[in-house]
């Protein structure tokens, strides 16, 4: 199908163009930004008057709950309505993602689904229990991105050097949550707010200790690491120093954390119980120039859908995870206008810095994706980015309704509102038919 | 974040549950101990009942067993004329795998007015309070290490009883603090109500720094502690708190963060000793010292009463 | 009725006569709060009963505690003699519905049984809604519903008047 995206502002982080440019896609390509041949007969056009057209977001964290009737259909929907047309999901399904026919076979029930690239982190041991490494060149070649832990933890630290070392062999990307497995079983973070609340705490030196010895083990293996959803001061500034003294190390934040403190928790509100636990204000702040400076790769939405029924327990028995893929792009651009960053800027951490993190594991796809190129694929995301919104749950996609940003909590205006998604040169979403068909 | 209102006021400020201390204006601790010495007065009657809760039902919901408590709630309910109904729900349907809110939701059905709640998780009683019928008060009778507002409230009628003013005070908190619910309701009660020296007392395991956060000097020495103090709190040392490699025993611990005689003699001439119960007799307190003259251990369970008694009747007359 | 001054010290002297009539040598005077108790304790001085005076509150046993909630707190009962076998002459400054002698006399039982129990009033303003009555008052006038009449002590003991409107 011929589309063409006419008087939209096009904005390409990854070649810093910026400028009002119509945009021409066939066969699921991009054929033209700017100049479209005048012959071009496109079967649709997007009108995008007082839009962007960026990349398509790439989330490098959003969990999807199979198995359960309809959960990969409405999360992959959750994702095309918040302009994400590639994530990556972490193992911890059930049964996690630790053979790779069960690869093969989430990779094609999305691919019928046509609504967003998925790319899956493979289990770096088996069952997810920390022992066995499993076969990371299978599960490469069906389709795995890298290997992950998700938040299990590893049996000691031998079997991780190990995990790593054989990772290492084919540059396979370890991802890692840094957490203590002795420290980290408090349900908030350890601080003023948890101390009167009589809530049990999670220390800082639970990432931090994690951080050190991970690094430790990189200098050793020099196995390339992401670190995922960072939380605290002291652990930026660790992988700010592990990143000077040039160790192959990525990092990324949740929206979460870029945006909330404990103080947030209220009077025991469990949708804030979540996973890395909100930190202090500083934590916040640093987090957020960590984000800027580009110590921190990607900002993530860590979407993770909580049934009702598991939030409404008492906050130390509450499930953690929040719902996130339909705020991504928002609570992006709210970071860059309150950093007082570009557009181009802001945008750069959802879409092409997440693609540099993945790295080769995109194949020939990472030429293109995350970035508007000539010639490369067509995964678009149109938004308006002067109207704002406030979170109903009702209006969300995905069936995890909970959220620390719900308008009933923190009352959140986000600004910017997806009005088409298009992956592969298709359309996966367009408010417009949303707009008709309620 | 959003400004909202606490959960424990109405509209009009006026208290519709007890959850906890904190976020309560001074008035409203005041007129609760004002409201209990009122009814000090009906316990010493021959008829010790008033009709103010005929009527009403009022179910304790404990999650956590605890007897004592349980007890004085009942006594008190059963003093306001409420009738009461006790629910152990270890033994019952939670066990069975129902959902808290559902507990509510079908204690409710059957019309109760208040709920008295005991849970091991802090905050629990928050969770309840947002989903009851808006008619229903709720009572925090203990939730995790968060709070236990009634215990808070009783120590500082017995403070006021005993001391009369609370501006000029020197107060003790001794023991496990960071564990304690009791802790944290006296601390936040005794801030609101304007005493000027607050200590934690205990070792570091038991006694953070950051519980300076709240607005207490911290102390590790119990000679230090209790110098010229005016009231000694004494919180009891849980035996979880050895096995949890937080103190290697109970000797080691009376030994250094005891109560004893000599101990009590650093503190001023007319000081009390306080303690919620049950005392460790030879672990946190020395026998002589619970049964002797500065102790008002016993005072504060009749005051306990009274404050009950007061916390019910002003909810009651409450709308939300 | 428009204007309305009502001289309380007046009154109270016709109180203090009619009382005087009414009381034996085993008579206690039992005050009901705020106002009826200030009468009471001017009364048992000026009269010299050679008892001690009580006090009583409703605060407890009202039937508006639904509506109302619990009021105020200074409002305490002290009753300093046996109420068993006591003959009892409660004092109020105004009796209108009655509700709150009702109250009052539960109160009075919950601390024993009185031989008997009889009331005085300073103003009787009507508008009964239980069988209560008092055996003497100084006054009987009409109000309209909205306005209240409220006894005030001064400084040097002397009593007044106000009628305040009611919102």
């Amino acid at each position: 199908m011929k589309i063409l995206i006419r008087n939209g502002r096009v904005v390409d982080p990854a070649s810093g163009r910026d400028e009002a440019a119509d945009v021409a896609i066939a066969a699921g390509r991009i054929v033209a930004i700017g100049k479209v041949p005048a012959d071009f007969a496109p079967d649709r056009t997007i009108e995008a008057d007082g839009c962007v057209v960026a990349p398509g977001l790439v989330d490098l964290a959003a969990r999807l709950k199979e198995p359960g009737p309809g959960a990969l259909e409405s999360e992959l929907a959750a994702a095309a309505a918040g302009g994400v047309t590639s994530l990556v999901c972490p193992p911890d399904m059930d049964p996690p993602l630790d053979e790779p026919g069960l690869v093969d076979m989430l990779k094609f029930r999305a691919r019928k689904l046509s609504r967003c690239r998925l790319f899956p982190l493979g289990a770096l041991t088996q069952g997810l229990a920390g022992a066995e490494i499993t076969e990371m060149m299978a599960l490469t070649d069906a389709g795995c991105v890298g290997f992950s832990q998700a938040e299990a933890t590893m049996r000691d630290n031998l079997t991780l050097l190990r995990a790593m070392q054989y990772a290492s062999t084919r540059g396979y990307a370890v991802w890692l949550r840094p957490k203590d497995p002795s420290l980290s079983g408090g349900v908030a973070a350890s601080g003023a707010v948890a101390t009167r609340l009589g809530l049990s705490g999670v220390p800082v030196a639970s990432e931090t200790i994690a951080i050190h010895t991970i690094v430790e083990l990189v200098r050793q293996t020099v196995a390339r690491v992401h670190f995922c959803r960072l939380s605290s001061a002291a652990g930026v500034e660790l992988v700010r120093r592990a990143k000077a003294e040039g160790l192959p190390v990525t990092a990324d934040v949740s929206i979460n954390s870029l945006h909330l403190t404990d103080v947030d928790i209220g009077y025991f509100n469990s949708d804030m119980r979540l996973t890395p636990p909100l930190r202090q204000g500083k934590d916040r702040d640093a987090l957020r120039a960590g984000l800027a400076d580009g110590t921190i790769d990607a900002l993530v939405s860590d979407h993770t859908p909580v049934g009702h029924d598991d939030k409404m327990l008492p906050f130390g028995e509450a499930t953690p995870g929040a719902t996130g893929l339909e705020l991504l792009l928002s609570l992006a651009l709210k970071w860059g206008n309150e950093s007082r960053l570009t557009l181009a800027q802001s945008l750069a951490r959802v879409t092409s810095d997440p693609v540099r993190v993945l790295g080769e594991a995109l194949g020939s796809l990472g030429q293109s994706a995350g970035r508007l190129v000539e010639g490369g694929v067509a995964d678009v995301c149109v938004f308006d980015p002067q109207a704002e919104w406030q979170v109903t749950p009702e209006a969300l996609h995905s069936r995890g309704k909970h959220t620390p940003f719900d308008a009933a909590s923190t009352g959140t205006r986000m600004p910017g509102r997806v009005r088409h998604t298009l992956v592969a040169g298709t359309l996966a979403w367009s408010a417009a038919t949303e707009a008709n068909a309620a | 974040m959003l400004a909202r209102r606490n959960p424990q006021l109405n509209a009009h400020g006026e208290l519709i549950h007890l959850l906890s201390i904190e976020g309560l204006p001074r008035a409203v601790l005041t007129q609760i101990l004002d409201t209990a010495g009122t009814f000090l007065s009906v316990n010493d009657r021959d008829v010790k009942k008033v009709p103010l809760l005929r009527g009403k039902s009022v179910f304790n919901l404990f999650f956590e067993n605890s007897t004592r408590t349980r007890t004085t709630f009942e006594i008190a309910a059963k003093r306001l004329s409420a009738d009461v109904i006790n629910l152990d729900i270890a033994k019952s349907s939670a066990s069975k795998g129902e959902s808290l809110l559902d507990t509510i939701a079908n204690l409710s059905a059957m019309h109760a007015d208040m709920f008295v709640v005991r849970h091991s998780e802090s905050g629990a009683p928050y969770l309840i309070a947002r989903h009851c019928a808006p008619h229903v008060h709720v009572v925090n009778a203990g939730d995790g290490r968060h709070a236990h507002p009634t215990q808070g409230l009783l120590d500082m009628y017995t403070i006021r009883h005993y001391k009369k003013s609370f501006n000029e005070l020197t107060v003790a908190v001794v023991g496990d603090i960071v564990h304690s619910r009791v802790a944290r309701s006296d601390i936040h009660a005794l801030t609101t109500l304007g005493v000027p020296e607050i200590r934690a007392v205990g070792p570091k395991t038991l006694v953070p720094g950051d519980l300076r956060d709240m607005g207490v000097r911290v102390c590790h020495d119990m000679r230090e502690g209790v110098k010229d103090a005016d009231v000694v709190i004494m919180l009891r040392l849980q035996n979880e708190r050895m096995s949890g490699a937080m103190l290697p025993s109970a000797g080691e611990y009376f030994k250094s963060f005891g109560l004893t005689e000599d101990i009590l003699a650093l503190a001023k001439p007319d000081v009390i000793v306080m303690h919620p119960g049950p005392i460790n007799r030879g672990v946190e307190i020395d026998s002589r010292v619970a049964d002797g003259s500065h102790s008002v251990i016993l005072p504060q369970v009749t005051f306990g009463i009274a404050v009950r008694m007061a916390v019910m009747s002003i909810l009651a007359g409450n709308d939300a | 009725m428009t204007n309305l001054s009502l001289d309380a010290e007046q009154l109270y002297a016709e109180l203090r006569a009619g009382v005087g009539r009414l009381l034996t040598p085993d008579t206690v005077l039992v005050g009901i709060w705020s106002g009826g108790a200030w009468l009471a304790q001017r009364l048992n001085a000026d009269l010299k009963t050679g008892h001690p005076v009580g006090t009583i509150s409703s605060t407890l046993h009202r039937d508006d505690f639904g509506a109302r909630g619990l009021g105020a707190t200074e409002a305490a009962t002290e009753l300093p003699f046996e109420i068993d076998g006591a003959r009892i002459l409660l004092v109020d400054d105004v009796i209108a519905s009655g509700r709150t002698i009702r109250a009052v006399v539960n109160e009075l039982f919950d601390y024993g049984r009185p031989a008997s129990v009889e009331l005085a009033v300073l103003v009787d303003r009507g508008g009964r809604e239980l069988p209560v009555a008092p055996v003497f008052a100084a006054a009987k006038l009409t109000l309209p519903a909205h306005q209240r009449l409220s006894l005030a002590r001064e400084a040097d003991g002397r009593f007044t008047f106000a009628v305040k409107e009611t919102t």
